[in-house]
């Protein structure tokens, strides 16, 4: 008896240690990769570092010097405007999730919708706003490239704003309310601020994500190789520039690729970091 | 309302007060309730006394906190609970559909079990309620604020720090502030909802003479697991068994010399 227990113990010792050796094998499997991709892109982005980055434009084949000034300031308009469309209409979409349709069939078919576009190809959204703007407005703009990034960055704010409020006691709902004060004033003004870190953190990451984002641009802002902020015109932007410039037989080109690439990169680390302290600084808040 | 500004007058000896007949302010009448098709509550009749506190007691599950929730209607909140028959406020059915329910909840304030502070200043968490049913000056939210928190005992520890963030008082102390900020709105009843099972026994002490004070100005309904705090704190004690009233009198004759097995088995920890 004791012998058979023994033999089950050292068994199951055993299971657990190739299990262990498997799954760690498997998370240094895909850190590998992702430690590879973000070293070329930091030691080629650094190489093609310069002032003259930030302060010339995109240049024409064949001369050695300009930047990505006008991409890069193309770009934070196209991301800024996207957010500022996507987001109020997510955390609204959310809140009415969350608050006032959380078990309703309704609201879970609208979850259930909101989920499949969050997974939408973004080429399909590109391609989408296309028809819907860009061929009855008579051209690629700036406007058009920033509607087709909102819709990235919608699904992600309702299902982070949904999620948040959730994450709210009841308690605390009950409570307000039972101060006879309406509904939407105990939404907006206890709820929202208990949720905020959270709700904040959704938006964040949506910019991470429609930061990087080529294909819905392609169809819709396009590129633009001079300085340009008129938005109801083709926008300059890093995204595509990176794929045309990384394309191309040029070296000096290939060069800035590499370092737009890098700029992204630093961007989305920096605004997820700003995430995580968010969320961070709730925690300890609540504990 | 007006009955904050009448002089205090010492509260009577509890039995003395629960001897003296007190008018009715809250009355239920065959009253049930349903959890979807569960039926929670059956054909319950009570009669709360005015400026008394009356305290309902009985084993986990028996519908106390149920009742209690009914009588502010804040389970209405949530989809497929429903309650029937009439709660009566001063004569008038408030479940009737057509009772404005924002008014009933100004009338009718509610402490919870777990202290939940809103997530902003000490002295927001009690100016957003009254703020809300009231237009005041500047100095006439500070008075409120600083009256309900006295009537609350917790203005000497907080009147230092009332633009504090309210999550950084202690249990205890946070209790206490949800109780200023229903005391804040000058409600008619107050219904406690096991308001000191997440508390020390000190910081339970405090809460029970509160509601001792309380009552002077307050009609209270408490819902307890602690038959021992019933006994303390009520002038009447409701004993609910399986959704159903068993017994209701003054707690003195109910603990010393019940009228129903029921009650005496609970009472004595035969069984709950």
């Amino acid at each position: 008896m004791a012998i058979a227990r023994e033999r089950l113990y050292l068994r199951r010792r055993l299971f657990n240690a190739c299990s262990l050796l498997l799954s760690g094998a498997a998370a240094l499997f895909g850190l590998f990769w992702l430690a590879w991709i973000l070293w070329t892109t930091v030691s080629k982005g650094l190489d093609a570092m310069s002032l003259q980055l930030f302060t010339g434009m995109t240049p024409p084949p064949g001369t050695e010097s300009g930047g990505l000034k006008n991409a890069i300031v193309g770009s934070l308009m196209l991301s800024g405007l996207a957010v500022l469309l996507g987001a109020p209409v997510g955390i609204a979409a959310g809140t009415w999730l969350a608050e006032f349709a959380r078990d309703s069939r309704l609201g879970g078919i609208v979850r259930f919708v909101n989920d499949i576009l969050l997974s939408a190809p973004s080429i399909v959204l590109g391609l989408f706003v296309y028809t819907l703007v860009v061929r009855p407005g008579g051209g690629f703009s700036g406007y058009a490239g920033a509607i087709a990034m909102a819709f990235i960055v919608l699904p992600v704010v309702v299902r982070t704003t949904d999620e948040m409020l959730k994450l709210v006691p009841g308690q605390m709902r009950e409570a307000a309310l039972s101060l006879g004060i309406p509904q939407w004033k105990v939404t907006t003004q206890v709820l929202y601020r208990a949720a905020l870190p959270g709700i904040v953190t959704g938006v964040l990451l949506a910019l991470a994500r429609i930061s990087g984002e080529t294909a819905p641009l392609l169809f819709t802002a396009f590129n633009n190789q001079y300085w340009s902020t008129d938005m109801s015109g083709a926008m300059p932007n890093l995204p595509v520039t990176i794929f045309q410039f990384a394309m191309s037989p040029f070296e000096h080109w290939n060069r800035l690729a590499w370092a737009g690439a890098f700029l992204i990169t630093v961007f989305v680390l920096a605004v997820s970091m700003g995430a995580r302290f968010l969320l961070l600084r709730k925690k300890i808040r609540h504990d | 309302m007006t009955e904050l500004s009448l002089p205090l007058t010492a509260p009577a000896p509890r039995a003395e007060a629960a001897a003296a007949p007190a008018p009715v302010k809250l009355a239920a009448r065959g009253l049930g309730f349903h959890y979807g098709d569960y039926a929670a509550l059956r054909n319950i009749d009570l009669e709360v006394p005015e400026k008394r506190v009356t305290a309902l007691i009985g084993p986990s599950g028996c519908g106390k906190s149920t009742l209690l929730r009914i009588f502010n209607r804040i389970y209405s909140i949530y989809p497929g609970q429903r309650a029937s028959g009439e709660v009566l406020l001063d004569g008038e059915n408030v479940l009737d559909p057509k009772y404005p329910l924002n008014r009933l909840r100004s009338k009718v304030g509610m402490v919870f079990q777990k202290p939940v502070p809103f997530p902003m200043s000490i002295y927001d968490n009690i100016a957003w309620g009254i703020g809300h049913h009231e237009k005041l000056s500047r100095a006439g939210m500070d008075e409120r604020v600083e009256a309900a928190l006295r009537q609350a005992a917790l203005w000497d520890e907080v009147k230092d720090k009332l633009k504090q963030n309210a999550l950084g008082l202690s249990g205890g102390q946070q209790q206490r502030l949800c109780i200023a900020r229903a005391v804040a709105l000058r409600p008619e009843v107050i219904l406690f909802d096991e308001p000191t099972s997440a508390l020390d026994p000190i910081a339970t002490g405090r809460i029970e003479q509160l509601i001792s004070e309380l009552k002077q100005h307050y009609t209270i309904l408490i819902v307890t697991h602690n038959m021992q705090q019933a006994a303390r704190c009520s002038d009447y004690t409701a004993f609910m068994y399986l959704g159903e009233l068993v017994e209701h009198g003054a707690t003195a004759t109910l603990f010393t010399r019940p009228s129903k097995r029921q009650t005496e088995d609970y009472i004595t920890g035969r069984f709950g």
